[in-house]
């Protein structure tokens, strides 16, 4: 039989999932298992005067209390916001905030004593839009951050954009909004901690990065890391959502270690809409210059976001939302200045394609409306300004191979496109967008010379192969890449590779599921493990054979000479030559990023080893009587650079389509503010899975998906990501779309029925045919970093003190109106 | 548990009596009292389908069903589709060609197309959809699970006209 | 996990039984069918009955028989894919069967009960929420608050009627039989409900609902239209439930309801009294639509904005009225319900 790669296959863990056997967090029961509830505050932001556990303490069947005076320690994901506690210490900054906690015999004695837990509270203003963040500095939601309740802005520019955008044919301006979503796993969040019988701390959890929850732990509980065991339960379901180290995991972790029980925690529906870190609600300016036959001279984006309460991987977020225009298509000269502000609701973070779906949605959109104007036909468009490969950016991102234009292509092809484009009767239209990301991103988010990803290969005279990694199984098909990078090199079915994954204990660090990095990184550490343990084998196996060991091929569990069968042994047979001759058989591997070219402040955000690319086509239809919007049709096409696993890679590509248009269409983290002068309320609108709406299997289209695979240099036999990429062109393409059908562009997402009507309605009026936001705030933006691009003789660095704090006020105009302003050339 | 019901009920053929608090769902009893974790939940309030399981044949979800409601009732979960050590078509299928990602939803796929299939062996694509309209998928984009369904159709009737007997839901 | 909170349970065998039962306090008792509506709102904390009364076991509930006269008489305990697979239903009573099949989930139409369905608890964004929520906004009207958050200045609570069958049964001009300790009685649909979100029902406490009767309906044209963000789940937050009898094309009697605008199902006298005795032209269904529309009075507590339900009231009372007409729907419902009914 043929290699494993490639191969269409049941993955590792398939059997598991499908028979119920699969032990998420919640599944485990452990002997003297106690159960926490959170009390969670009530109010948006307020100061805690007091809290009195008394009566929570007297009531029986209660074991524990704890309040934020046992948690004085702070932790965050990011090094540079480290500004959340396992429970508040002296004041809540959003509802939902933890104040107190009870750990009793059953999880309904813990429920009814946490609302026995007093606690007062002193009101502060609430801060419930971005505009208000950065209008009134006081009071601070946090004491940190950049100014006020701005927690991070960044201004850079590469190269003299503003001379490029002047001298350009067009200038198009737009501005942009999209709404917050939230990951909404399936499995809410679940933690079980114990301490051990050597007395040491054991922690199960639902996290996507047991590698930061146990550096969170380790700082939070001031325990020796190596103390501490932190288990990835297989996720049920993460896009981002179990990224951050939570403080439901501190406190039982706390509380095992303080009772010598077991204390389990599961979260409700609505305390996951308050763990959140979801999609950051952004606000966005492009301004672009364009030659007459749509290449682009110039891009200057601005971009406002919705933080939340915390930092979480915010100020990542921030620099995520205009890293990576510049890897798509070719942008000679670009200004990026972004600004994330602090607001009284759950903190946003990483959702499926962190920060750059929302200015990908701009930048999509703003190109169709370019075409339109030029009358270029936007697929053709693309096509002719997709950025280089093995180039370097105008940012000095490192772009590999690229297969963008064979997306476009096969998707044009695919859809009829040429056919259908302005084609389609009223009512009907198409739309085309394009997108890249990151296959893991090149630093790390404590910066060291570690390494990213380990993988650690035992065998033994059993012929068994265990393959240990830190990577976490959350449904993507971790543990399965594993076995197969493995099998594939060592000759064997995946069925014969045992993996252990996500245990600090057990596994050598990886440092999680996220970023789409784990494919690549776990994939070349496995292999070079495997190589390893490979080379042992055939060295041994040659001597037995008597011959050359560079000429022993692995392959259908036996070990074989290239120039015929007679000279083999089987895979067992091989080990235990290899066992006799060195020992007990142990390889290791490790990936560590290439140094990225970017050494300007902000430059460690958006390197990769390698970007993979998507272009979709989505069908609509439009009732224009009604604004009622139907989605039929979706073609994908995704660089893959190479399948390991067919199977597996269209169920991220369907995967993503499918959340990429519950965003597009329906999902919206929304929040209801009461009548100021009545009340101070702030509360999540929907915090329940049948109010906030996810598609169900009636309301997905047809998706005809196309890998393209043009194996990258860079990636384990060839393979780029695809966790997140093919989420983000289909916002912008259901934009699009909308446009084509009906004449009217939605600036905004979620594309909602009443926001087409409103836009029908307006062009009815003779008033712009748009939905969409009118202006962009005005922002104070910090001096902006100026660095040259490669071209013009720069070497990745700002050529101005990064350390600088003056602020210069934004010489540029707020815009009228957000229709694109389309000017001639002089 | 003064107010507690005497409950007897079979699940996955099995006979079970019980002393059941009638304030427990059978979600809560089948998890915890049984130890029967392959059913999941997801809001325990009926939005989400994860905590489907087989009533007297029938997809109903388990946490908003009383345990004491169920009383001579036969239940069926995941952990009773696989026949012996042989998985249901539907299990191979669905791990086979990519219907199950995460897995958090799959044990309430898996029994609510077993219900179909045994009402119905030979759906449409649109019944098929329409039978796991209750069911929320997050990972795949339901694609992958519907086209698994398909196939264990396929297997079925293969089996069916090999005379082999398809196995009902008692 | 949420729970429920502890209760004492009694599963009667008899309607007998059950209206004993009920009579002895039944204002710290809950009657639980289904349990799709009522063990949601106890895990959220709106409901805190001491005791549930469960109907599970009580066989004469789940019965759909013939009544005299043409009429038929459903059981209230009949589920609602019971309803979902009776032909005779689907060919003859469509709307109703259209009304049935769209109500939430396959798994949910299982357990959830036609009698259910009518005394579904009135819902709103502000009440349907956990204690903790809703404590977060000092509350509401409805439950343990003063204020009605929808409309500050509102003397009464507006949660909505979210009840598919409701509005099709009041368009259909059927009755509901109600029975207590003291004895029975009948009430007309329409009489069934109070447009208040608080006290929505007309039946008092210790009544149980045991039957729907339909009345002859040989001759007669139905169609329900509803409106939800999604193909399966979602409560209606607007809908039209039209019945017409037609006479050679010309309207002989027409009812037109229209659900989830209200806190009841609203039938439009109106819009029904504008159509009797015309053909069903599209001026004639353009006039009973802007009629319908008239009346619609959703508000900004439910899924999608209100302006936009109360316009998308005219489009879905069209689009009743040109089914009954007989245009082809079909991609007009596959657009909007995700299926074709």
């Amino acid at each position: 039989m043929a290699g494993v790669i490639g191969r269409p296959r049941r993955r590792v863990d398939g059997r598991a999932k499908v028979t119920g056997q699969t032990k998420f967090a919640d599944d485990i029961a452990l002997p003297r298992m106690v159960y926490c509830r959170l009390l969670r505050s009530p109010h948006p932001h307020a100061r805690i005067v007091r809290i009195d556990t008394s009566k929570a303490d007297a009531f029986p069947g209660v074991l524990l209390t704890l309040t934020g005076s046992t948690f004085p320690i702070p932790y965050g994901v990011l090094p540079v916001s480290h500004d959340e506690h396992a429970l508040c210490q002296d004041k809540v900054r959003h509802v939902g905030d933890p104040v107190a906690a009870v750990i009793a015999r059953t999880e309904s004695i813990a429920d009814q004593a946490a609302k026995l837990i007093e606690v007062e509270y002193e009101l502060l203003r609430t801060f419930g839009t971005p505009e208000e963040s950065l209008l009134n500095p006081e009071p601070r939601i946090h004491e940190y951050g950049d100014d006020g309740n701005i927690h991070k802005a960044v201004a850079m520019q590469f190269g003299d954009v503003d001379a490029a955008i002047a001298k350009a044919d067009h200038i198009f301006e737009d501005t942009f909004f999209f709404e917050g979503s939230t990951h909404l796993p399936l499995e809410q969040h679940a933690t079980v901690a114990l301490k051990d019988p050597d007395g040491k701390l054991v922690v199960y959890s639902s996290t996507q990065t047991p590698h930061y929850l146990h550096r969170a732990l380790a700082k939070t509980l001031a325990m020796t890391a190596a103390h501490i065991r932190v288990i990835a339960t297989p996720n049920g379901g993460g896009f981002g959502g179990k990224s951050d180290p939570f403080n439901h995991e501190i406190v039982v972790a706390k509380a095992a270690m303080m009772l010598d029980r077991p204390v389990k925690i599961t979260l409700s529906r609505e305390e996951v809409f308050y763990c959140h870190r979801g999609r950051h609600p952004v606000q966005m300016k492009f301004r672009a210059g364009v030659t007459k036959d749509g290449k682009i001279t110039g891009l200057d984006l601005e971009t406002l976001l919705d933080g939340g309460a915390y930092g979480s991987y915010g100020v990542a977020s921030t620099f995520y939302t205009g890293a990576l225009q510049t890897v798509t298509y070719e942008i000679p000269t670009y200004r990026f200045r972004g600004c994330r502000v602090f607001t009284n609701k759950p903190a946003c973070g990483p959702k499926r394609g962190h920060g750059t779906p929302q200015a990908r949605f701009g930048q999509e959109v703003q190109l169709d409306k370019i075409a339109e104007t030029l009358k270029l036909d936007p697929a053709e468009m693309r096509l002719n300004i997709v950025a280089p490969p093995n180039s370097l950016t105008a940012n000095f991102m490192k772009i590999g191979t690229i297969g963008l234009a064979e997306c476009i292509r096969k998707v044009v092809a695919r859809s009829d496109w040429k056919n259908k484009f302005r084609k389609l009767p009223y009512g009907r239209g198409v739309g085309i967008a394009c997108s890249s990301y990151l296959s893991g991103a090149g630093l790390p988010i404590n910066w060291n010379d570690l390494p990213h990803s380990g993988v650690q290969l035992k065998l033994d005279r059993s012929g068994g192969v265990t393959a240990f990694c830190g990577a976490t199984e959350i449904g993507q098909g971790s543990d399965d890449v594993l076995a197969a990078c493995v099998a594939e090199i060592l000759g064997l079915e995946t069925f014969d590779i045992r993996v252990v994954t996500g245990d600090t204990d057990l596994t050598p660090v990886d440092l999680g599921s996220y970023s789409s990095r784990v494919t690549l990184m776990m994939g070349n550490a496995a292999i070079q493990a495997a190589e390893r343990a490979r080379d042992l084998l055939a060295e041994a196996v040659a001597e037995k054979l008597s011959v050359p060991k560079e000429q022993l091929v692995f392959a259908d569990g036996r070990v074989s000479h290239a120039e015929g069968a007679e000279k083999s042994c089987s895979f067992q047979e091989a080990v235990v030559f290899a066992e006799a001759k060195f020992g007990t058989i142990g390889t290791t591997g490790s990936y560590t990023p290439p140094k990225p070219p970017a050494r300007y402040k902000g430059g460690g955000v958006g390197p990769t080893p390698t970007y993979s690319y998507s272009a979709a086509i989505v069908e609509v239809e439009v009732d224009p009587e009604t604004g009622w919007l139907t989605v039929p049709n979706v073609w994908i096409g995704h660089d893959i650079g190479r399948a390991l696993n067919p199977t597996l890679v269209r169920g991220q590509v369907e995967g993503g389509v499918y959340m990429g248009l519950g965003e597009a269409l329906m999902e919206e983290s929304a929040f209801r503010r009461l009548p100021a002068k009545l009340s101070n309320a702030l509360v999540h609108k929907f915090p329940s899975i049948l109010e906030y709406k996810s598609l169900t299997s009636l309301d997905m289209p047809n998706i005809f998906t196309d890998l393209i695979e043009d194996p990258d240099p860079a990636g384990p036999f060839g393979a780029k990501e695809v966790g997140q990429g093919p989420l983000l062109p289909i916002m912008p393409a259901v934009a699009n779309a909308v446009y084509d059908a009906v004449g009217v562009r939605v600036d905004e997402i979620p594309v909602t029925p009443e926001k087409i009507l409103k836009a029908l309605t307006a062009k009815a009026a003779g008033k712009p045919a748009r939905y969409g936001p009118d202006s962009f705030p005005s922002i104070p933006w910090p001096e902006t970093l100026m660095v040259t691009p490669p071209w013009e003789g720069g070497d990745g660095r700002a050529a101005n003190d990064p350390k600088r704090k003056k602020r210069v006020a934004d010489a540029g105009t707020e815009v009228k109106a957000g229709i694109t302003i389309a000017r001639e050339a002089k | 548990m003064s107010n507690s019901f005497r409950l007897s009920l079979s699940v996955n053929g099995e006979p079970i009596d019980a002393l059941v608090d009638p304030a427990k769902t059978l979600l809560e009893v089948l998890r915890e009292d049984l130890q029967l974790t392959g059913t999941k939940h997801g809001c325990e309030l009926g939005e989400c389908g994860a905590c489907a399981v087989l009533v007297d044949g029938q997809p109903v979800l388990s946490c908003l069903a009383l345990a004491v409601e169920c009383g001579g009732r036969s239940v069926t979960t995941i952990e009773g589709i696989a026949a012996g050590d042989e998985l249901h078509p539907l299990q191979d299928a669905m791990a086979d060609l990519g219907g199950s990602q995460c897995g958090y939803c799959s044990p309430g796929i898996i029994v609510t197309a077993k219900a179909l299939l045994d009402r119905e062996p030979n759906p449409t694509r649109e019944q098929i959809k329409e039978a796991l309209s209750g069911n929320l998928c997050r990972c795949t984009g339901y694609l992958q699970i519907v086209e698994a369904v398909e196939s264990a159709v396929q297997k079925l009737q293969t089996k069916v006209a090999a005379g082999l007997q398809p196995r009902a839901t008692k | 996990m949420l729970r429920l909170p502890s209760f004492k349970y009694y599963a009667p065998a008899s309607v007998e039984e059950a209206v004993d039962i009920l009579g002895q306090s039944p204002e710290t008792m809950m009657i639980v069918a289904g349990g799709t509506d009522v063990l949601p709102n106890m895990k959220r904390g709106q409901w805190k009955p001491k005791t549930l009364v469960g109907l599970r076991g009580i066989r004469e509930l789940a019965v759909m028989m013939p009544g005299p006269g043409g009429s038929r008489i459903i059981g209230a305990g009949t589920t609602l894919s019971t309803l979902v697979g009776d032909e005779l239903l689907q060919k003859n009573v469509r709307g109703l069967w259209q009304a049935a099949a769209q109500v939430a989930t396959p798994h949910l139409r299982n357990m959830a009960t036609i009698g259910g369905n009518l005394c579904l608890d009135t819902r709103c964004t502000y009440y349907d929420q956990s204690e903790e929520w809703r404590k977060a906004i000092g509350y509401c009207m409805k439950k343990d608050g003063s204020t009605c958050w929808v409309a500050t200045s509102s003397k009464r609570c507006l949660a909505v009627s979210s009840t598919d069958t409701a509005p099709m049964l009041l368009a259909l001009g059927a009755k509901v039989t109600l029975v207590s300790a003291s004895g029975s009685r009948d009430v007309a649909v329409d009489d069934f409900y109070n447009n208040d979100g608080m006290s929505y029902l007309t039946k008092r406490a210790d009544e149980l609902l045991t039957s729907v009767s339909l009345p002859n309906l040989r001759g007669w044209t139905t169609s329900y239209w509803k409106l939800r963000r999604r193909g399966s789940f979602d409560f209606p937050v607007g809908a039209a439930a039209i019945a017409l009898k037609l006479d050679g094309g010309v309207v002989e009697h027409a009812r037109i309801a229209l659900g989830a605008v209200a806190s009841r199902p609203l039938l439009s006298e109106k819009a029904s009294a504008l159509l009797i005795g015309q053909k069903l032209t599209d001026e004639a269904i353009a006039a009973a639509a802007a009629a319908a529309y008239d009346i619609a009075k959703p508000m900004d507590n439910t899924d999608f904005e209100l302006v936009w339900r109360k316009k998308m009231v005219k489009s879905l009372v069209t689009s009743a009225l040109r089914e009954a007409r007989g245009d082809d729907m079909r991609a007009k419902r596959l657009s909007l319900a995700r299926q074709i009914l």
